[in-house]
């Protein structure tokens, strides 16, 4: 019972901390692709929203083969710092964070784009600098769309699953989040803590969806019809 | 590739068109450590019997005794280890009769084949260099059961479980030190075998129980027939040479 609590923890963690690095990551490079106009965006954007289409099993491998000890980056990892992604919750928070990318970054991309730019020329005009005007226009007239996303990309970094056993593997109260949990319950036939879990998994997950369908664009102008 | 996809899926679409004739199909669960010879295996009886086709599934045997008994369309199923057979037994998912033992593999210690550890026993294990051991999730991995089994008796599990990293069969152990990810790890010599070129077996550990691999029909499969032959086909001098040429014993 108590590893059930452990498991959860774990998976609010690595999904905590993904979600709040594609807060910064997502926006920023959603910002970016906004604002800019400049060859070879389009690729970009669909390099950017591979993550999403692809099978969570090629991300880990790419994980595994990018930051593991015998590659180029993992070994100057290990070597100038001591650090060692693999098996370690910083490792599934990696693999969530890539994962659950693209769910933060189209959003916050779209929601850039149909902020209306007179706005922001409106501030300009009037000596605003760059930085306030995208703290003090931008991001709150964005920010509803960005939320959507934000909490999409929460609940998809909680059930990830293929790519964060591939790089983090299982170990109990490490990196054994809920969905692993649940596939090694049923593995070894444990079917009351495999009842439980997806229980638990259940819950949030509409908690989060609920959540997420509430703060959605669209839903203000309904309110004030 | 690209010809045997689109074959594959003619077949596909050949065969939910038309009524095939006779020719069966056998779906047979084999532990991760058969994964290599199996494969040779059914190349040769579908090589024999070109009517029939052999699909075949591999996972821990513990995942697939799960499958079986949440009703998974297995026909043959071979497993790393008797206690699994047994809980499957236990459940009334076999025909008992059919139950026969028809190899056996020896449990090793790995590391990457370039470590400059050295281990000759599992109290070496607790090295202050070896710092991650791969070991397959005992509850349903036989080769974790073993190797669980081992360090119990030598009162080390608790010791070592610091160390540990669960993979869910043991050829995710097997890649893991292939990698060099972990510093050891528990595998089949079989296994160790197959990567000869990456890994080296470090020591083989003693058990107290032989791990002997049971094959078996399953009650609810289809094609009763055609599995006993697949069975028999197991124990014939062919397979057997395939078996022993992957390092598996005779029982």
């Amino acid at each position: 019972m108590e590893s059930v609590w452990i498991a959860l923890s774990l998976s609010l963690k690595v999904a905590g901390w993904a979600t709040a690095l594609n807060i910064v990551l997502g926006i920023s490079v959603g910002y970016f692709l906004a604002r800019t106009r400049f060859f070879g965006r389009d690729l970009l954007d669909t390099l950017l929203t591979l993550p999403m289409v692809m099978p969570p099993t090629v991300l880990g491998y790419y994980l595994l083969v990018l930051v593991g000890r015998r590659s180029a980056f993992g070994s100057w990892l290990y070597d100038t710092f001591g650090i060692n992604l693999i098996f370690t919750w910083q490792g599934a928070v990696i693999a969530a964070t890539v994962v659950a990318f693209p769910l933060v970054f189209k959003p916050a991309r779209a929601a850039f784009e149909a902020v209306d730019s007179e706005l922001e020329q409106a501030a300009r005009v009037l000596g605003v600098s760059e930085i306030s005007i995208f703290f003090r226009i931008t991001l709150p007239l964005a920010w509803r769309g960005i939320l959507a996303g934000v909490l999409l990309a929460f609940a998809r970094a909680l059930g990830e699953f293929g790519a964060t056993l591939m790089v983090a593997g299982s170990i109990p109260g490490k990196t054994q989040t809920l969905s692993i949990a649940v596939y090694e319950a049923v593995q070894a036939g444990k079917d009351d803590t495999a009842n439980m879990l997806v229980v638990i998994t259940s819950i949030v997950c509409v908690v989060v969806l609920l959540t997420a369908s509430r703060l959605a664009p669209g839903r203000v102008s309904e309110r004030t019809r | 590739m690209l010809k045997t996809t689109l074959s594959n899926l003619l077949t596909a679409v050949v065969m939910t068109a038309s009524v095939t004739a006779y020719a069966a199909d056998l779906t047979v669960s084999a532990a991760s450590s058969l994964t290599n010879a199996f494969k040779d295996i059914a190349t040769n009886f579908e090589a024999a019997h070109p009517e029939h086709t052999i699909h075949l599934n591999f996972a821990g045997s513990g995942e697939l005794l799960q499958q079986i008994a949440k009703g998974a369309p297995v026909d043959v199923f071979a497993s790393a280890d008797q206690e699994t057979m047994d809980k499957a037994q236990a459940q009334h998912l076999l025909d008992n009769s059919s139950r026969k033992d028809f190899v056996q593999n020896t449990l090793v210690v790995i590391s990457p084949r370039n470590s400059v550890l050295k281990l000759n026993s599992l109290d070496d294990l607790q090295q202050l260099a070896l710092q991650r051991l791969a070991i397959s999730n005992p509850d349903s991995v036989p080769v974790g059961r073993y190797s669980k089994q081992a360090l119990l008796d030598n009162n080390l599990w608790a010791a070592l479980s610091d160390k540990m990293i669960n993979t869910q069969n043991v050829r995710q152990s097997l890649d893991y030190v292939a990698r060099d990810e972990v510093d050891a790890g528990f595998v089949y010599a079989t296994d160790a075998a197959i990567m000869a070129d990456k890994v080296k077996v470090q020591f083989t550990v003693r058990l107290q129980s032989v791990v002997s691999y049971p094959i078996v029909i399953t009650q609810e499969g289809s094609a009763k027939q055609l599995s006993q032959q697949f069975i028999d086909f197991i124990f014939s001098p062919q397979s057997q040479a395939v078996l022993s040429q992957y390092g598996f014993s005779q029982p």
